[in-house]
């Protein structure tokens, strides 16, 4: 009874609970050059998650920071790897991969972790809230993107 | 309306003044020694201020004002879960304790929940919570009946 309650899809305003297609699919071994930071979330994931299917979006454009900037990002991660282990353990595997990356330039991190089944039963992309302006004169975030990378 | 005041008074705590220890006289310790203490201090009151609140959320500005589209999704999920009465520290008025809570939860980004204590996740695990019903059982394990429930229970 209780799964069937939530799955009245309750009208969620606000909540980022739409999906849509998978437009910005990029094979998780295409070098980006101009985009160091997105090169190298990519690579580390797949290095460390072996994952199945991988999609990395810079989602900077969307929060108050400079144009260009590599600051915000989500990525979906479908690795067999996460079978048996509840989201935050595979959310820890994500930030364990990338904890260079977090702890410098990227400010922002949404994650999707998915097994191979979960996504084939529901191949959805979530989409992330709308900013509503912190990073907008937060100097930690232009420190951080002033750091960057070497 | 005293509830709604309460809960809005929790909701609106910041970040503790303890993070600046002084000594006596007024003076501020010298940098070296405040940067031991606020840091051991900001852990050491982290574990506190987790455990003193069933749900605790470290966020960018306050449940009625969020900062962050991120943070304004946990503060939408809670409430849609009639969660009101709820711990909310604004780490963007503090930022030993944007760092600390950080270091303490060894996890990276904001916002940050926790449940009895316990370290929950972010606004992607709480959303996949929601969706999923994990969450309304967690609150029920909390003493908490989502809203979602007696909704539904209403509505038949």
């Amino acid at each position: 009874m209780l799964p069937a309650v939530l799955r009245c899809a309750r009208p969620i305003p606000a909540i980022p609970a739409l999906s849509r297609p998978l437009a910005h699919f990029r094979p998780h071994m295409d070098p980006d050059p101009s985009r160091p930071v997105e090169r190298a979330i990519r690579t580390k994931l797949t290095d460390s998650l072996k994952p199945d299917h991988l999609e990395v979006h810079n989602e900077s454009h969307m929060h108050a920071v400079p144009p260009g900037s590599e600051s915000h990002f989500r990525v979906l991660v479908v690795s067999s790897l996460f079978e048996g282990l509840p989201l935050i353990k595979r959310h820890r595997l994500v930030n364990e991969a990338l904890k260079d990356e977090l702890s410098t330039c990227v400010h922002a991190l949404a994650i999707q972790a998915k097994t191979p089944e979960q996504w084939g039963s529901n191949p959805a992309l979530v989409k992330s809230p709308p900013c509503m302006g912190g990073s907008r004169g937060d100097h930690t975030v232009e420190e951080k993107l002033k750091g960057g990378r070497e | 309306m005293n509830t709604l005041l309460r809960s809005t008074v929790r909701c609106l705590r910041s970040g503790p003044a303890i993070l600046l220890p002084r000594q006596a006289d007024g003076q501020v310790w010298s940098s070296s020694a405040r940067f031991f203490c606020a840091s051991a201090d900001v852990q050491k009151h982290l574990g506190e201020m987790v455990k003193k609140d069933k749900v605790v959320v470290f966020m960018k500005g306050t449940p009625a004002q969020p900062m962050c589209g991120f943070s304004n999704a946990v503060v939408q999920i809670l409430r849609m879960h009639g969660v009101d009465e709820y711990a909310a520290y604004n780490v963007l008025e503090d930022q030993d304790l944007r760092q600390g809570v950080k270091d303490f939860s060894n996890w990276p980004t904001i916002p940050q929940v926790y449940f009895n204590g316990e370290f929950v996740g972010g606004c992607d695990i709480l959303l996949q919570m929601h969706q999923n019903g994990d969450l309304v059982e967690e609150l029920k394990k909390l003493g908490i009946s989502s809203a979602l429930l007696s909704a539904e229970k209403e509505s038949k």
